[in-house]
């Protein structure tokens, strides 16, 4: 990481400070001020304002001043008397350990075979990550044409389209989850795959050839040497998948509007917020609640990789 | 992270084959002919979707009603597209994408450069703050905020030229800073790990012979970044023309929405049979395939340059 090793020149150049006139500082503080007020203003503004709410019971359609503050009531509701919420808890667990365990770890092993200097890797990796520019809601629209009971590919293949045997794989609550899951991780798949492979063509090449001296085999070699120097990856691979999983909404919004078996929290928040029975308060408890799980992984990350630069400051 | 990365970005891949040519010819080895035919098979699963999506987009649908999906074509034409394009009016729509995207990726990059070179070339107390809360913010789900943005795009005023509505809501302008303020994060990231690789010396010399910060922005740094502004100026192309949630959210009147959101509101209304629906899909999947053909190494470029992903 560049932040970790700030160049000895930089130090120096970085004293300079008194150099600059009044006009110089002008301008660098015009080019700091103006996104980061953008910046703040649209997303931790309404962050802060999603807390506030979810505090208080208001349908939005009269002014500010028919905001009641409620304490906790809304989080007392969501957890016990809202319906959805717990199916759509355990849907975004599923979402995520599934994220984790198949795409993830696929994409790795991937990375792993096409970084061996085969021929025809580029065309391996072209196809294996094509999917990756595609919209996930457009991801949707194509894999209902795989899904489609009657119409698609997979229950044409089984020859299981007629009434009574076909498999209703994006209306039967039991399975639609996991049919989402494979057309999102088609996907994932792809971006993680990228990753990886930038992550291994930074392995020191003499660290595998010592490994292959020493008589390690392949598993092993990947294990102990090549694995553990694709950490600062790993945990951007980390971050990217939890984030993709919390983040999942168009690619149900597209099947069902996310609803029988495909609730998801992103859904929620979305339900509770337009439409006549808009409640605003409901609609941020439950991004609060979203938000919480999301800052528990984002700022261990952030720790982790700016502490770098906090290093790379006390040496200096 | 990023010195490894700007390596992949500077030095081009140019380096793997030669490597490969270097060395003596490879005897045919049978684990080696596994893995490519693993790789072939896993090559074409991936494409399998779309090469279905695309066949059933060329069969006309009295085709498919007799025959089946599954099955041999007895016509293939493009008259699903021909009727997608027009029923659907997808000119429209693309054009509502154009109002958004251009914009938003100028004003995204333009606002980054200015963070990034802040922060990357000069010792301000906030630096590190900054670049934790612009990357903490891109990191967010957009529906953690959506809610309180809802109401404030509703009540926030914009004069009538600019919205028939008079409100940031349903407006292309509230797409676009949304965009931006969403996309800084990510692109403030990349920028100033890259331009932190750029020797010092450079400015130094610059500010030396008295040159302005302003100068040494746009005529030293700036130049040296276009590698790295080309790869995001893709990635964002890519991401924003791919959203759906903000255009959905954000927007009221069906026919301003940009072409991927609008899709499903076409769905139902236009597109009644799967072989229309693949055609739709296909066309509005169509930039983004553009780039991906056209500018797949910049594309790749931009996301392992920050290796990291709003």
């Amino acid at each position: 990481m560049a932040v970790t090793k700030p160049a000895p020149p930089a130090a120096t150049s970085r004293r300079r400070g008194p150099r600059l006139t009044r006009r110089d500082k002008l301008v660098l503080a015009v080019m700091i001020a103006v996104p980061t007020l953008l910046h703040v203003a649209l997303i931790w503004v309404p962050t802060l304002l999603s807390v506030a709410l979810s505090f208080a019971r208001w349908d939005g359609i009269g002014g500010l001043d028919t905001i009641q503050w409620v304490g906790l009531e809304n989080y007392r509701q969501v957890f016990t008397i809202y319906p959805p919420f717990w199916p759509a808890v355990q849907h975004n667990l599923i979402w995520l350990v599934f994220f984790l365990l198949i795409p993830t770890t696929f994409g790795l092993f991937l990375a792993h075979q096409l970084d061996k200097q085969l021929r025809a890797t580029r065309i391996y990796q072209s196809a294996i990550y094509l999917p990756v520019v595609l919209a996930l809601a457009i991801v949707g629209f194509i894999w209902q044409l795989v899904y489609s009971p009657e119409q698609g590919l997979i229950n044409n293949l089984l020859g299981r389209t007629e009434q009574g045997n076909l498999i209703d794989w994006l209306g039967n609550p039991r399975i639609n989850l996991w049919a989402m899951l494979i057309a999102a991780s088609w996907r994932h798949v792809g971006c993680i795959m990228i990753l990886y492979l930038a992550g291994l063509k930074s392995v020191d090449a003499s660290l595998r050839e010592a490994a292959a001296i020493d008589g390690a085999n392949e598993w092993q070699a990947f294990r102990r040497v090549v694995f553990p120097a694709l950490k600062p990856i790993n945990v951007v691979v980390l971050v990217v998948t939890v984030i993709e999983s919390l983040r999942a909404f168009e690619i149900v919004w597209v099947i069902n509007a996310g609803r029988n078996g495909l609730e998801l929290l992103s859904v929620l928040v979305y339900d509770n917020i337009v439409g006549e029975a808009s409640r605003i308060g409901f609609g941020s408890t439950l991004a609060v609640i979203l938000l919480t799980v999301s800052l528990a992984f984002i700022i261990p990350y952030l720790v982790v990789y700016f502490r770098g630069g906090l290093v790379g400051r006390e040496v200096r | 992270m990023a010195t490894a990365d700007v390596e992949v970005a500077t030095k081009p891949r140019e380096a793997a084959p030669t490597a490969v040519a270097g060395r003596p010819r490879r005897r045919l080895r049978p684990g080696r002919v596994v893995l490519n035919v693993f790789l072939i098979a896993t090559a074409l699963a991936w494409l399998t979707p779309l090469l279905w999506s695309v066949y059933t987009s060329l069969r006309p649908y009295e085709d498919t009603a007799v025959r089946g999906y599954v099955s041999l074509p007895g016509e293939l034409n493009v008259d699903n597209f021909v009727n997608a394009w027009n029923q659907a009016e997808l000119p429209r729509y693309y054009l509502n994408t154009l109002l958004i995207v251009v914009p938003a990726v100028i004003l995204t990059l333009t606002f980054a450069s200015f963070v990034a070179f802040v922060v990357s070339r000069f010792d301000i107390r906030l630096n590190l703050a900054l670049l934790m809360v612009f990357t903490a913010g891109n990191l967010l789900p957009p529906q953690v905020i959506i809610t309180p943005l809802y109401r404030l795009y509703l009540e926030m005023p914009l004069p009538y030229w600019m919205n028939d509505l008079g409100t940031l809501y349903d407006s292309y302008w509230g797409i676009i800073v949304i965009h931006v303020a969403f996309q800084l994060g990510f692109c403030i990231f990349v920028l100033s790990n890259y331009m932190k690789t750029i020797p010092y010396e450079l400015t130094e010399a610059a500010l030396v012979d008295g040159a302005t910060v302003w100068r040494q922005f746009w005529k030293i740094i700036m130049p040296l970044c276009r590698p790295a502004l080309a790869a995001l100026a893709t990635l964002e192309f890519t991401w924003i023309y791919n959203d759906f949630f903000w255009a959905l959210v954000l927007m009221r009147t069906g026919e301003k929405r940009p072409i991927v959101s609008a899709l499903s509101n076409l769905k139902g209304v236009f597109f009644v049979d799967n072989n229309l629906i693949a055609a739709g899909a296909l066309l509005a999947a169509l930039p983004t395939l553009i780039v991906y053909f056209v500018l797949q190494r910049q594309f790749v470029r931009g996301l392992t340059l920050g290796a990291t992903k709003g």
